[in-house]
């Protein structure tokens, strides 16, 4: 008799529900029924039935209890972590390779990320931060795009305000911070402020001590950084004191805020002074054009309004109000046009060169975050690489765990919660490393970052950070080891075959090719920076100070000054300029020779210098002589510098007639060009030397002091010092060293540098700590082996290479993978310095010697312990 | 006494099973109920009364045969133990005594046709 086959789909779902234990019989109940309804009703009806029955047969006391209920998972658990536990104890060493290399790697990760979040989070301590804006001027010149210019012009704050107000919620004009003496009865201090329009206080969203937002309504006001409060008042209350600013007038102060924090554009403003009062007090303000450009404005766009929108409104701006101008009628040619910079690119997407947005500042920060990335990546494939390796003592401990009933997937479980455990020691352990080097890393990278504890999005991405890194690096492990088949495993056949350690080896390379990668690239960063470094400026910055003219008591006391200077023996020169030598203070244009343009494109870098200027700086002469004061007529001289020359195209420059007709400094005759000097570097020493002009008109803000040569500078200080203690009693004694500020403009590829060199030593520690522990263990495996080779007569020089071959491959495997792909990412990372060296191959030669050197060493340590241990010990043992 | 609580179902379960005496397994008892009290048995609440009784201690089991019809799944065959059979004594008593209570007036009664 043939039976007959129920609905298939309900005698599975019947037997997936059921109860174990009652499947048979009810089954065996449900089959003959359905034979005998077949045989009396047909087979339609019987599966009808049938399918009646298994529903009505799906009720509680036959529906099987859960999985695993019965089983005490807890203990279960607990009997992992203890497995775990015991795994740590036995195996110290590895542990602590493990351990440490993860808890290096995840420091740097956690360092790293503070630091990316820091450089993302920048200004948004101000709450209006999605809607302030900086105003720009760009233009538009034969087919070509340029943006990027901040200084604006007077008669713009006024435009905005008249006919384009509705769009803005508030227009606020600013100076650019500059130095002033902020003094009371006798105490006097130096700070950095600036002037800005009443609004700021309110725009800015500043965080007041003291007083309140309208602080800077009235004329005569000032609000004061915590800091300074405390600096100038001590434990009184600053609110309506009165501020005597550079020995001249005075301010009361009105409010007091909390100084804004590193990660701010306005960090390092001390105080504020009202816009309205810069206004008043300097005349020839009003008078100035839409020529001048000299002050920065700063907007915040009505709620709900966008960027883009408000900028297609105001675009214009400029462009119309000047149509029916005279003395503008050559600048609409340019198409200008105002912009706006949102706060969010002031700090990663506000560098322009030659009017193109440059993208450098934020791929700097993803390239650092790649570092971290992958230096948490060379600590996980350590993790995963020495546990796979142990992988083999622990074949048995799985083989056992199978016939006893463990099924794959609590295999899995087990595994993943080992390399929790070990992951979380080296969270714990990572936090403290960071918490204790953060100060350093503050110190080196010069930011002002510390643990956000209280923060709920720091610990949750703790959390997703411990949970991707537990299963990234328990992953490799967890999956393999489980899926070892107990019969072969116990039955000690357990052969690991040709090809399993084909993935160790795959990412021992990788982490190789990483180090090699981040080695390189330090090397040839560090190389540019030197190189840089060592170029010549064009004059001598040691020993020549700049003091700026903070009062006009400097003026009138100038040949007094000078007299006492000389006398003090401290000094040789003393000059006066426009600027500083470190700085492009001024740009200009109008420059014409016969007729012809000479500033088609660019301006020339201005400044107005003293006859003697010269002499202090010590600048070089091409040719042609310096300015001197014995020939009046060189006041309408040029001295220009090599670049200003070849952008010129003129030949034999010395003697020729330049004209130059500009609006702002009210010129418009000839000059003759003096001289020509090696170019001197005052700006960015990445870039080439701006075609730069130097005569003697205009104010001079500064004094240049030539430091007698050989005099200590301690002592030469104190000696000028005295000087304007007695000359100058009232005003600080304030001063910048060329030198100094030369420096400071390695200051962020110092830092870069740096940061790049302390993460690829990690990441090659890491990569060593990993290759050691793989190391010992392969040594450790083939004890026997190289027992019973040196008993047959291999040499310590034999077993030595046969260990080390292996690794070495790898390395030079991984040096043959890196140093292609380094050299495409440097080529186009240094593509965008001007002044820039070769890429020379020794950097790379040397890499990877290097990295070879450290493996050789790494390895050999481990392979030679072994190669000279006495057989007997490791034959007899088992 | 609460002691041997038994539901209507299960009181008619625990006799059918005492009927069928040797040969009481699934089928057989709701062929049985389904014949002598000519009512519908499902076999879910069939299973689910005998799963109740038998974790009450008044049924026990034991394996039976496997035949063709049944694609080869045993047979469970119930039996009363001495705790159901004290169980199903007491319930018959229980109404007895019921009857017995019962006025015979109460009862003076016919059903009209």
């Amino acid at each position: 008799m043939k039976n007959n086959i129920p609905p298939k789909l309900f005698l599975k779902f019947f037997r997936w529900y059921c109860h174990p234990k009652l499947r048979g019989h009810i089954e065996g109940d449900l089959m003959e029924l359905y034979n005998e309804r077949v045989k009396e009703f047909g087979k339609r009806k019987a599966d009808r039935k049938f399918i009646v029955d298994v529903l009505l047969l799906f009720r509680p006391g036959i529906i099987r209890p859960e999985r695993n209920q019965n089983i005490n998972t807890y203990a279960m658990y607990k009997n992992y972590f203890k497995i775990g536990w015991r795994n740590l104890i036995k195996n110290k060493g590895y542990s602590l390779i493990n351990i440490g290399g993860l808890a290096l790697g995840m420091a740097v990760a956690m360092v790293i990320g503070l630091w990316v979040f820091d450089e993302l989070s920048f200004n948004t301590y101000h709450q209006n931060y999605e809607r302030i804006a900086q105003v720009m001027k760009g233009a538009q010149f034969e087919g070509k795009h340029y943006e990027g210019q901040k200084s604006l012009p007077y008669p713009l704050i006024s435009e905005l305000k008249n006919n384009y107000g509705a769009n803005f919620k508030h227009i606020v004009p600013a100076s650019w911070g500059g130095d002033a003496a902020l003094s009371i009865h006798d105490k006097k201090i130096s700070k950095v402020g600036m002037f800005i329009g009443e609004d700021a206080p309110e725009m800015l969203t500043f965080r007041m001590t003291c007083g309140t937002w309208k602080g800077l309504k009235d004329i005569n006001s000032i609000m004061i950084s915590q800091s300074t409060a405390e600096a100038l008042f001590g434990s009184t209350d600053p609110i309506n004191q009165m501020v005597k600013i550079n020995d001249e007038k005075e301010a009361t102060v009105t409010g007091v805020y909390e100084d804004f924090p590193k990660n701010t554009e306005f960090h390092g403003i001390q105080f504020f002074r009202p816009w309205e009062f810069l206004v008043n007090d300097s005349n020839w303000m009003r008078q100035q054009g839409w020529d001048n450009h000299f002050l920065q404005i700063y907007i915040e766009i009505q709620p709900y309004s966008t960027f883009e929108s408000t900028t297609a409104n105001i675009i214009n701006a400029e462009t119309k109000a000047i149509q029916d101008l005279a003395y503008m009628k050559d600048e609409l040619k340019y198409n200008n046009e105002i912009l706006l910079l949102p706060m969010s690119n002031w700090h990663l997407r506000a560098d322009f060169k030659e009017g193109v947005l440059q993208s450098g500042p934020v791929q700097l920060v993803w390239f650092i975050g790649l570092i971290g990335v992958f230096v948490l990546l060379l600590a996980c494939i350590n993790f995963m690489n020495l546990s796979t390796a142990r992988s083999e003592k622990r074949a048995k401990e799985v083989g056992i765990r199978k016939t006893f009933g463990s099924i794959r997937r609590q295999l899995i479980g087990q595994f993943f919660s080992e390399s929790f455990l070990v992951v979380m020691f080296a969270f714990l352990l990572s936090f403290a490393f960071v918490y204790f080097s953060l100060p350093w890393f503050n110190d080196l990278s010069g930011k002002e970052m510390s643990m956000p504890w209280t923060q709920l999005w720091f610990w949750f991405s703790c959390f997703v950070f411990l949970l991707t890194t537990g299963l990234l690096a328990g992953s490799y492990p967890a999956l393999y080891l489980s899926s070892f088949k107990p019969v072969s495993v116990l039955k000690g056949v357990f052969r690991v075959g040709r090809f399993a350690s084909v993935p160790r080896r795959v990412l021992v390379t990788v982490q190789f090719t990483v180090s090699v990668m981040l080695i390189i690239c330090t090397g040839v960063i560090y190389h540019q920076l030197m190189f840089v470094k060592n170029r010549p400026v064009g004059y001598e910055r040691k020993g020549l100070l700049m003091i700026p003219k903070k009062s006009d008591a400097f003026n009138k006391k100038a040949e007094a000054l000078k007299a006492e200077l000389k006398n003090s023996g401290a000094v040789t020169e003393i000059a006066e300029s426009g600027g500083t030598v470190t700085t492009v203070w001024s740009n200009n244009g109008g420059f014409s020779s016969n007729g012809k343009d000479l500033d088609n494109e660019r301006n020339y870098a201005t400044l107005g210098v003293s006859h003697d200027f010269g002499k202090v700086v010590g600048w070089q002469f091409v040719e042609g002589r310096d300015f001197s004061k014995e020939i009046a007529s060189d006041s309408s001289g040029f001295v220009i510098n090599e670049a200003a020359a070849k952008f010129m195209r003129i030949n034999n420059p010395v003697g020729q007639i330049i004209h130059w007709k500009n609006g702002p400094w009210r010129v418009d005759r000839d000059f003759v060009i003096l001289g020509v000097i090696k170019d001197m570097v005052m700006g960015s020493p990445f870039e080439p030397v701006k075609p730069t002009i130097y005569f003697t008109m205009g104010r001079k803000n500064w004094l240049m002091l030539r430091v007698t040569a050989g005099m200590p500078l301690q002592e030469a200080l104190s000696k000028i010092e005295k000087v304007f203690a007695n000359v100058i009693p009232n005003l600080p004694f304030d001063y910048k060293f060329a030198n100094a500020e030369y420096a400071a403009k390695f200051s962020t590829e110092d830092r870069i540098g740096k940061l790049a060199s302390v993460f690829s030593i990690l990441a090659i520690v890491i990569s060593c700590l990993g290759l050691f522990g793989l190391a010992s263990f392969v040594a450790e495996q083939r004890t026997k082996e190289i027992g019973v080779r040196k008993v047959l007569g291999a040499s310590v020089a034999n077993l030595w290479l046969m260990l080390s071959k292996e690794f070495v491959i790898l390395v030079i495997l991984a040096c043959l993978i890196a140093i292609p792909l380094s050299y495409y990412l440097l080529y186009n990372g240094i593509k965008q310095y001007e002044y820039k060296t070769e890429i020379g191959w020794w950097i790379f030669a040397a890499s990877a010697v290097g990295a070879l050197i450290i493996t050789l060493l790494t390895v050999s340590y481990q392979s030679i312990k072994t190669a000279l241990t006495n057989p007997v010990k490791s034959l007899r043992s088992e | 006494m609460k002691k041997y609580q038994l539901g209507e179902f299960e009181e008619v379960v625990m006799l059918t099973v005492g009927v069928l005496y040797d040969n009481a397994y699934g089928v057989s008892i709701k062929k049985e109920i389904e014949e002598r009290l000519e009512r519908k048995v499902s076999v879910g609440a069939l299973q689910s009364a005998l799963i109740r009784l038998e974790d009450k201690g008044y049924l026990k089991s034991r394996e039976g045969e496997t035949t063709e019809e049944r694609a080869g799944r045993p047979k469970k065959c119930f039996q009363i133990t001495a705790l159901g059979k004290r169980a199903i004594e007491h319930s018959r008593k229980q109404r007895e005594e019921l009857w017995k209570a019962i006025p015979k007036v109460a009862l003076n009664l016919t059903l009209k046709t």
